[in-house]
């Protein structure tokens, strides 16, 4: 049991660092827009701006 | 998966490839998309759906969730983007960076869903010239910086119209500002609130359960938890504390009462405990009771906030600039930014423009359309002597108006006044939940004060810790939520259906509303002239004569002279008559095909348009224009074949020299689906009224064909009103489905108002809830959504009294550690919210309708 009273303290200090995190990353805009990302991952954009080499079905 | 890559994960876009709209009988607009011929329904879609292939985005097609709206009204806009490259213009909304670096801001109309967002990201970067573009997905609003010197801002707005989507620049602002800064703050709490519970939560666990844990232990958990919990209740709770001490300032008592002197009183109460070594501690309670709150608020600030900006978009009736005559009546002219107009300026508006300020005509014949202001649908005729207002549209040919009101003094500024002071006098009805839950907290408080006295007599040692127990268990949290809770997952899931919510009460009177009353115009039909039939005479062919027609009505603006032009059924392979070309596959509706126009028009306002082609003489308008004679052949019987009588058709006749040659048939279109959708609000129990401006015959042929119950022709918007009254007197409850500022009135006078997202701009800021989309099946499902969400939150109620009625006495006779407190506290708010998350997915029994509709992609809040 004694391991807790420094495993106490320590998540003290996580809880803080995260915290510290979450305020930077509002603050920096990541909050902004929470949908545009996620949709623009899944979209390709490899594809040559070429009608003809689109894949044919 | 499917190897066809056309409409993989949506099979049910069926009808035009572009927009889903069933393709007319007759029509022909073929898209090669991956090697197939796909059909869209007018040449609008077939432009973009081109322009967008072609450019290599196809893969928009298969990634998209919703369907687009129909290009349709870009053209009068696109005049007057050569405007915004004027430094005078660009001052209020471009920031000019270098030298020649520009950014702007942009509204963007028309996104649906999230491949809309990849298409305009994907064909704007790709402008040369344009050096970034950055779109919010949940705003709806891009960023762009461009190099000034390689391509200009018109250029850009004119590549987001090739493609279907509308841009305006706009100014960002100050609201955006103070908005985003409210949402950081927000976040901010919510994740000091969420940090804080967690952990407090994790020393709160073993405290519950352990058996052997030492004093030492159990006491430095203790101030671990204070540490936590300092920083949640100062700042996460901090709106709390300042709503309780402004309500009580104004002597009411709102929800923030409990809830700060719960959180007070358990925190304070547990910081002493902390201290003294004795007592029980509640910070595990606290800072769950704090989160789950702020959650709540934080989902309704984002919900409102939505239906805030889309009616704010929409509020752009007047022009950014206008052109000036400064040395009236010499010609030379000037752009001027409309904010420097003064008084006594000449303005000269070309067809096309909006009207930029109230003022007399001095110059010209024209037809402007008024309906934004009036609600008519066809242009009123104006000559040198008339006045005109600001925000209509001229359509037929220049005006030179003298302007003498301005600003705040013209007729819109009027009328939005108007609106702004209905619209605050309204939410009364909403306030009734209010006082039931202060008269609750009142009660409460009663009962906290009594049971801590009475405590204090018999045992004083444990009345302070019964009294936070009350506090604590008592759970104003699951009363808050409920009704909060069950409103916000519902405006959330009806903004996803298409209705917007802008107004708290508007869900609730729907619920209850018994009669449903519609305003014909732009409601049920499309409000624009679209063409009907063609009846060519003495062996013409339909292609040839409606060629014809639309050579002669090239230059007009006229919406007979539109429909001409876009509804103009072509052949497969339309041969070279009259210098009519194949129409490329490129560029907008009206420049897809090249229409040459006749020689020598001669445009004779109100009745009809002569001009020669092939040096023939032709007249196209009103049959004794065209004819040249005072009795003129009666127009084919409106009931014949296969299309019968559809409302009021005008017929207009096309004569070579005196000869009549063809007939044209036009007519308002109904909206896809009314019948349908009248039917299933039939099916809830309303009662379906139809109230119309329009002259009987057309009242009455729509009404029977879409089984309207009541019916009201010729009604001014004072008989509307007066109607809407009368049904209020008999007890009904009614609802208002409008879409004009005539309409405000009337939409301010019923108990719960529905404007289309289509109709005049203002008239939705009036409303309490916007259809976006115009589709009515919408309507249906808002209204056993509306119900649904009545009935959890009278669950929701029901459940939150019950509980306090145990908790309450059970807390009293000191029989509620606080740990039972904290877990009944917790479950009873989740339960309550779980409840309310149901409508996130209520789904009503389809009807076949609007494929669209159900995946809409209008932003769910997160």
């Amino acid at each position: 049991m004694d391991i807790l009273i420094l495993l106490i303290p320590l998540s003290l200090v996580l809880v803080g660092v995260i915290a510290w995190v979450m305020l930077w990353a509002a603050r920096s805009g990541q909050f902004d827009d929470l949908e545009g990302p996620g949709h623009s991952v899944i979209m390709d954009d490899d594809k040559p701006p070429k009608p003809d080499d689109a894949p044919k079905p | 998966m499917s190897n066809s890559p056309g409409l993989v994960d949506a099979p049910s876009f069926s009808g035009c490839f572009h927009c889903g709209l069933p393709v007319p009988d007759g029509a022909h607009y073929p898209i090669q998309f991956e090697g197939e011929t796909k059909q869209a329904c007018c040449r609008g879609c077939q432009a973009v759906a081109q322009t967008i292939i072609d450019s290599g985005q196809g893969a928009y097609y298969t990634h998209r969730t919703a369907l687009p709206a129909t290009p349709r009204e870009a053209e009068a806009e696109l005049a007057q983007l050569g405007l915004y490259d004027l430094p005078e213009i660009q001052e209020s909304f471009v920031r000019v960076e270098a030298e020649n670096i520009r950014e702007a801001a942009l509204i963007l109309e028309n996104i649906v869903c999230a491949a809309c967002i990849w298409l305009n990201e994907r064909h704007i970067a790709g402008l040369p010239g344009v050096l970034s573009v950055e779109i919010n997905y949940a705003t709806r609003r891009a960023r762009v910086r461009w190099d000034n010197s390689r391509i200009q801002l018109s250029a850009i707005l004119k590549a987001v119209s090739d493609i279907g989507y509308i841009a305006h620049p706009f100014d960002p602002g100050r609201s955006d500002d103070i908005f985003k800064r409210e949402r950081n703050t927000a976040i901010k709490r919510l994740a000091i609130a969420g940090l804080g519970m967690m952990q407090v939560m994790m020393y709160a666990l073993p405290a519950y359960t352990a058996t052997d844990m030492t004093d030492e232990i159990r006491l430095l958990m203790r101030w671990a938890s204070l540490i936590l919990t300092i920083p949640v209740v100062g700042y996460s709770a901090w709106p709390f504390f300042i709503g309780a001490w402004r309500d009580l300032k104004r002597r009411n008592l709102g929800m923030d009462v409990p809830v700060a002197l719960g959180v007070g009183t358990a925190f304070v109460a547990s910081v002493y405990s902390t201290f003294s070594g004795h007592g029980e501690v509640y910070y595990d309670s606290v800072t769950m009771f704090i989160f789950l709150l702020l959650t709540g608020r934080f989902l309704e600030m984002n919900a409102r906030r939505r239906a805030g900006a889309a009616v704010e978009e929409l509020v752009k009736l007047i022009p950014a600039a206008t052109t000036r005559l400064p040395q009236w009546p010499a010609r030379d002219e000037e752009q001027v930014p409309v904010a420097r107009l003064a008084v006594g300026d000449h303005v000269l508006v070309r067809p096309g423009e909006t009207l930029p300020a109230d003022g007399v005509v001095v110059e010209g014949d024209s037809a402007v359309n008024e309906a934004m202001l009036t609600g008519e649908s066809l242009p009123v005729s104006k000559a040198v002597h008339s006045r005109v207002v600001g925000g209509s549209l001229n359509q037929a040919s220049p005006l030179v108006v003298r302007v003498d009101k301005l600003g705040a003094d013209t007729r819109l500024a009027s009328i939005v006044r108007l609106l702004d002071r209905a619209q605050s006098e309204k939410p009364r009805i909403g306030r009734l939940a209010d006082r039931a839950a202060a008269w609750f907290v009142g009660l409460l408080l009663v009962i906290t004060v009594a049971v801590g006295l009475a405590w204090y007599l018999v045992d004083p040692a444990k009345a302070l810790w019964i009294v936070v127990s009350v506090l604590v268990v008592t759970c104003p949290c699951a009363l808050g939520l409920a009704t909060p809770a069950a409103l916000t997952t519902a405006t959330g899931r009806l903004t996803r259906l298409g209705l917007l919510t802008t107004r708290g009460h508007a869900l609730e009177t729907l619920a209850r509303a018994t009669d449903l009353v519609f305003d014909k115009t732009g409601t049920l039909t499309h409000g624009q002239l679209s063409l009907r039939r063609v009846v060519p005479l003495g062996g013409r062919s339909v292609e040839a004569v409606s060629a014809l027609a639309a050579a002669l009505e090239a230059g007009s603006e006229h919406p007979i002279a539109r429909a001409l032009r876009q509804d103009r059924p072509q052949g497969e392979h339309p041969e070279g008559h009259e210098g009519l070309a194949a129409y490329p596959s490129q560029g907008l509706r009206e420049a897809a095909s090249p229409i040459t126009p006749a020689g020598s028009i001669r445009n004779t306002p109100g009745r009809g348009v002569e001009g020669t082609i092939d040096h023939r003489v032709y007249r196209i308008g009103s049959p004794r224009f065209a004819t040249a004679s005072e009795s003129p052949p009666a127009p084919p019987e409106s009931s014949g074949g296969e299309h019968p009588a559809n409302g009021h058709e005008s017929w207009v006749a096309l004569a070579e020299g005196s000869e009549l040659i063809a007939w044209f048939a036009l007519a308002d279109t109904p909206r896809a689906h009314a019948a349908a959708a009248l039917a299933a609000l039939r099916q809830q129990g309303l009662r379906l009224h139809l109230l119309s401006g329009d002259a009987e015959g057309a009242v009455k042929t729509i009404a029977q064909q879409l089984g309207f119950d009541a019916w009201h022709a010729g009604a001014l918007p004072e008989d509307k009103l007066a109607y809407v009254k009368a049904l209020q007197a008999e007890g009904r409850i009614v609802a208002m489905v409008g879409d004009g500022i005539n309409d405000a009135p009337v939409l301010a006078g019923a108990q719960v108002s529905i404007a289309m997202g289509e109709g005049a701009d203002v008239a939705q800021a009036a409303a309490d809830m916007v259809m976006l989309g115009g589709r009515l099946a919408t309507l249906a499902d808002g209204i056993a959504l509306a119900r649904k969400t009545q009935q959890i939150i009278r669950q929701n109620l029901g459940w939150a009294l019950g509980y306090n009625l145990i908790a309450i006495p059970a807390a009293a006779l000191g029989h509620v550690t606080p740990w039972i407190a904290g877990i009944g506290m917790s479950a009873s708010s989740l339960l309550v919210v779980l409840n309310a998350l149901r409508l996130s997915d209520f789904k009503q029994p389809v009807r076949g309708e609007a494929p669209g509709v159900k995946n809409a992609a209008l932003t769910p809040y997160p």
